[in-house]
């Protein structure tokens, strides 16, 4: 038994920690049950699925950058019915919440992932990615669209009763208004954020490193924006906030539910040591036990009051 | 698995090729020819990637393996700096390795530049399994060919290619090989270089109907699976993750550009 509350309730989601895994940096989970036990995960947000398999983007895929890295994957999967058939099953054994990122190529596929989805007991919510900045379509696209947002929060809503977290980009003048849309449209939750766009060169064959050209930069470079970003949509936003972008360690995710989390996500820093989020957690509750919190709420957005 | 490594030798070897030897028991009884490690040269933000590094010795009775690495970033001159008895933070052994089980008795490896990494273990393994080896190395020019004398040692009958002709035959490893393949066959091939070398390579193989296996390489975020950075095209269409399902596969799998 834990010594302290560290469970919380993110727009439906319950969790019972607040720490949970960026999408398309931890695939199934099942990849990485050799460095993390899966049922102390706070839920399993799995890789991003569409309603067709996609092949991903040209090579080369990732690029190293200051405090960061490119990734320009383009959102490969085997398509949504694979997913429910061979590996959602897997998952589910291991007994926590599983979040299920859906991104498609118009509005209207989103629908139909979350229907297809909406059938199956062992997920527990969606994860709308309206923020991919590696896909032609939909992804980005819509994210950067305030009315686009709310059409495809309504859109998913009207074909599923889990709870919709909206996962936004932060390639948007005005992050609020992007979360009020991503409200007005029914959503329950929001994820904050994806990644920053952008692109390196190669200086010996004068092209650009990836295959797509830009990519999306993550990592800890991009921290400072996503903490301001949580803050400021904490403030403006009545909506519970995933956090994420550029943490890996208990204090930087301790900084984000300070900022206005009310749970943390865990990505790029996967690669670099797969235990972080077990690592994490213990740090959480560590830190409110000694500062004397017996419940991680106590310390939700303590930096906006 | 995460391990700990301690730097025992750290030398160079060859035109920014440096050859490193760690003492990590755990990794040196998991690992088997062909597999990798990442590698994290320091706890810093930058570089923050690991690195994909292949195994060019495995010592299980000792408890070591040596990594035989080109340098070519930041990351790699920083791994140059590391001196006997420094830590080094190490994730591994990765991906598949090679197979050994083929029918027959002849074994032909061809190694392009730092392509030549992972076969001095796989040597030692087919060596064990009473195969005979020949190679055929090449590299730009003689100083780019690395570790000519461990070769030597276990009386592989070598073929030395150089692009310039500083040394050895002038022209690329296909030339001899299929010279090779034309005079007195083979049983199984492998090959590890860059990705022209092994579309080149597996074209002579399958010239002369034989099989063999190639080593990819590709941009890695993670190691693990999970990232899909190194998600390579197949050619029965599907996607083949560099890290996981390889490095190693069977020639005719992949579909080089």
């Amino acid at each position: 038994m834990s010594k302290v509350n560290l469970g919380v309730n993110v727009g439906g989601l319950q969790m019972p920690n607040p720490v949970t895994t960026a999408s398309g940096t931890f695939g199934s989970g099942l990849e990485m049950t050799e460095y993390v036990d899966l049922s102390r995960l706070g839920a399993i947000t799995v890789k991003g699925t569409t309603l067709e398999p996609r092949p991903g983007n040209l090579q080369p895929r990732c690029a190293e950058t200051p405090a960061g890295m490119l990734n320009s994957i383009g959102l490969e999967n085997p398509g949504v019915e694979v997913f429910v058939k061979e590996t959602l099953p897997k998952v589910a054994e291991y007994g926590s919440p599983i979040v299920v990122n859906i991104a498609g190529k118009d509005i209207e596929d989103y629908g139909k992932v979350a229907a297809i989805l909406e059938k199956e007991d062992a997920v527990h919510a969606l994860e709308v990615n309206v923020s991919c900045p590696n896909v032609k379509n939909g992804g980005m696209a819509l994210g950067t669209n305030p009315d686009l947002v709310k059409e495809t929060a309504e859109v998913v809503k009207a074909n599923t009763t889990k709870p919709v977290i909206m996962k936004l980009s932060p390639n948007v003048t005005d992050i609020v208004e992007v979360a009020n849309a991503a409200k007005a449209g029914g959503a329950d939750g929001l994820t904050l954020i994806n990644c920053l766009l952008g692109m390196a060169v190669d200086i010996r064959t004068k092209k650009p490193i990836l295959g797509n050209v830009v990519g999306g930069l993550s990592g800890p470079a991009i921290k400072p924006v996503a903490l301001r970003m949580v803050y400021q949509v904490h403030k403006a936003v009545d909506l519970p906030i995933i956090g994420l972008g550029g943490i890996t360690c208990w204090q930087d995710a301790v900084e984000f539910l300070l900022a206005g989390a009310t749970a943390v996500s865990i990505g790029t820093a996967n690669f670099i040591d797969p235990t972080v989020t077990m690592k994490v957690i213990d740090g959480i509750e560590q830190y409110l036990i000694d500062n004397g919190y017996n419940d991680v709420h106590d310390i939700i957005g303590l930096a906006a009051k | 698995m995460l391990e700990t490594g301690k730097v025992l030798l750290n030398e160079k070897v060859g035109k920014d090729i440096w050859r490193m030897e760690l003492k990590c028991p755990w990794i040196a009884k998991k690992a088997k020819p062909g597999q990798f490690v990442n590698v994290r040269v320091k706890d810093v933000a930058e570089p923050l990637l690991r690195r994909p590094i292949s195994l060019h010795g495995i010592d299980d009775a000792n408890g070591i393996i040596s990594l035989l690495y080109l340098v070519v970033g930041r990351g790699t001159e920083m791994m140059t700096h590391m001196e006997n008895g420094d830590s080094i933070d190490l994730l591994g052994p990765l991906g598949n390795g090679f197979s050994t089980f083929f029918h027959g008795r002849r074994a032909v490896i061809v190694a392009g530049g730092i392509g030549s990494a992972p076969f001095y273990p796989l040597m030692e393994a087919l060596r064990k399994k009473d195969k005979q080896i020949k190679m055929i190395y090449g590299a730009r020019d003689e100083e780019s060919l690395a570790c000519l004398d461990l070769y030597e040692e276990e009386g592989v009958e070598m073929i030395l290619v150089t692009e310039d002709g500083s040394v050895g035959e002038k022209g690329f490893v296909t030339n001899p090989l299929d010279r090779l393949l034309g005079e007195e066959g083979a049983d199984f091939v492998y090959a590890c270089g860059p990705e022209a070398m092994l579309k080149a390579v597996e074209g002579v193989v399958e010239k002369y109907h034989l099989k063999g296996e190639v080593s990819t390489e590709a941009r890695m975020g993670c190691g693990l699976g999970v990232c899909l950075s190194c998600s390579k095209k197949a050619k029965d269409g599907k996607n083949r993750k560099c890290c996981q399902d390889g490095p190693v596969f069977a020639m005719g799998v992949m579909d080089y550009e």
